[in-house]
């Protein structure tokens, strides 16, 4: 009945392996031959550094677009990371597990939900809010971070709580021996136990946050221009892609590309600093 | 240390009942547990030591569907009384686990671990605690140019040694320790049962063991459970010379099962 042969099998799965990782290549290719001309066409200094983007004009500078993007995150990671940590530690550590396995998978869905729904959202209730209580257009940088923060708390969660459950039950037992309480079981032994985890989980969320457009689109604003409080109106590289691509044609389709060439790179830096940081701490474990 | 009274009573358990959900693990257990003695609790797997063992501290609060009933007392009061707070209670009734557990910290910060739990963070307090602690747990010679090393470098019975040392560094007055030798070698076997002679002149002990030769070898109480009920409890030459009960000497002499 042997249809195949162990080594058809290992061929095929190879094949199929390859094919990912050659797509992978080629779509970083395509990008890369279709944005870096341009690049050196227009100037890496004028295209980074400079934040008029004009296209009609043949202006093309995102250095608005990158701080935008940056902030976003940063507001994303404010917002998401802390929340999540704390309720990755509540539900696995002060709630019964039995409540716990039924909460865990019910967050997992909220992965699941559409972006545009949670975009939906932020401009009609969160939005709104923020205009009326802070001022300013309310679609803004505000509203970008908070309803990605909350977009990323589901990875976030997830992750996190995998971390802490695979800490031996031994230490936290060895350590309410001691007389501690949980709290202090938590900050003393469960967190730099499960640290590298913990980590992981947040550079993840990091990565949703920063690829993620269409949520941002609907409730950033999209102006662009370089930030000066939380409340401005931005457009973040991710969102100029999307926004301009349909239309956009010569030097113009070549600059989107290369923007999409910079959030490569600020991705790869990203997290090749992550990891790093995650190494340097399993090695001083 | 002042000669203590032979037969003061640390721990007094009186018609244990416990519960995992609907099953009865333990039964009406009677124990007492004398001061500055070593006290055995013997039987085959699954009888309910561990069990009993982890309600002197209650360490059973941690599982989910326990139920207790009765009492058991500690210097004559209930430590299952609402009033009594678990953490208060487990700083004086310590414990030492099957397999050591050492947090994975240096060794350092693991026997200032409760003393940090506690409040303590005088350095130079700390220092002399950590050194007198790991003298007693027979660990200092071994381990004083590395305690800024990982914990879970050292060996296993070093490892065991180290969660003796960061009990004691809180004083605990009474240590339980559940087959604190089972993952151990012979000698290193031999090396933790010394030392819990040599302990036993400060603290109170309760050992729950597999091994009848260690109970017999290092224990002056003996209590001999079988499917959650305490069969017989006596000094632990009379268990093992002339037990009372037929299941007792069927289990001593090795007819049991
Ligand atoms: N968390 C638990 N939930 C349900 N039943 C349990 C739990 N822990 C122990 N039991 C049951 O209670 C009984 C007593 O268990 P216990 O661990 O106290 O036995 P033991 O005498 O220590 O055994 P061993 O010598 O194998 O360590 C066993 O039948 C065991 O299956
Ligand atoms: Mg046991």
């Amino acid at each position: 009945m042997k249809l195949i042969s162990e080594k058809g099998v290992q061929r095929i799965l190879m094949l199929t392996a390859f094919s990912a990782i050659s797509a992978l290549l080629l779509i970083a290719l395509f990008i890369l031959s279709e944005g870096l001309p341009f690049i050196f066409k227009y100037g890496l200094k004028d295209f980074l550094f400079s934040s008029e983007w004009q296209p009609n004009l043949g202006k093309f500078g995102i250095f608005a677009m990158i701080v935008a993007s940056l902030w976003v995150t940063f507001g994303a990671m404010i917002v998401g990371a802390p929340l999540g940590v704390a309720c990755a530690f509540f539900l696995s550590e002060y709630v019964p597990r039995y409540i716990m396995r039924i909460i865990k998978p019910t967050i997992e869905l909220l992965a699941a939900i559409p972006s545009v729904v949670y975009g939906f959202i932020g401009v009609m209730v969160l939005a709104p809010i923020i205009r009326d209580n802070f001022g300013g257009p309310g679609l803004s940088l505000l509203s970008a971070s908070i309803i990605l923060g909350i977009m990323i708390l589901p990875t976030i969660i997830s992750i996190s709580i995998d971390s802490i459950l695979a800490v031996p039950q031994s230490y936290r037992e060895g350590s309410l021996a001691l007389g501690a309480t949980i709290w202090q079981t938590i900050t003393m032994v469960t967190i730099k136990a499960s640290k590298s985890g913990i980590i992981a989980s947040i550079i993840l969320g990091l990565g949703r946050a920063i690829g993620e457009t269409m949520a941002v689109i609907m409730v950033a604003g999209n102006s662009v221009n370089i930030p000066h409080s939380a409340l401005d109106s931005v457009r973040t590289l991710t969102a100029n892609i999307a926004l301009e691509m349909s239309y956009a044609t010569g030097l113009h389709r070549q600059a989107l590309f290369a923007t999409g060439v910079v959030l490569f790179v600020v991705i790869i830096i990203l997290n090749s600093i992550a990891s790093v940081a995650i190494r340097k701490r399993m090695v001083k474990k | 240390m002042e000669n203590k009274i032979n037969t003061y009573k640390k721990i007094t358990v009186k018609d244990l009942n416990l519960y995992y959900g609907k099953f009865r693990a333990l039964i009406s257990i009677e124990l007492e547990v004398q001061e500055n003695k070593i006290t055995a609790l013997i039987g085959p797997s699954g009888c309910g030591k561990s069990t009993l063992l982890r309600c002197l501290n209650r360490m059973n609060d941690l599982i989910h569907g326990v139920k207790i009933t009765g009492n058991v007392f500690l210097d004559g009061t209930d430590i299952y009384n609402a009033a009594l707070e678990v953490a208060a209670l487990r700083k004086r009734v310590g414990m030492v686990f099957q397999r050591p557990n050492p947090f994975p910290l240096t060794i350092y910060e693991n026997v200032t671990y409760g003393l940090k739990v506690a409040g303590m963070h005088n350095k130079k307090k700390m220092d002399a605690i950590v050194e007198n602690s790991l003298k007693r747990a027979w660990l200092w010679e071994q381990v004083k140019d590395k305690l800024d090393h990982p914990a879970l470098g050292l060996s296993l019975d070093q490892q065991q040694r180290l969660c003796i040392a960061r009990l004691l560094a809180v004083q605990p007055e009474v240590i339980l320790m559940d087959e604190p030798c089972s993952s151990l070698d012979p000698i290193a076997t031999m090396k933790i049962e010394d030392l819990m002679m040599e302990l036993k002149k400060d603290y109170t002990i309760v050992i729950v063991t597999h091994n009848m030769q260690q109970a017999s070898r290092v224990s002056d109480y003996t209590g001999y459970m079988l499917l959650g009920e305490m069969i017989e409890f006596d000094v632990t030459k009379n268990i093992f010379t002339r037990p009372s009960k037929k299941l007792t000497e069927d289990y001593i002499s090795g007819k049991y099962g």
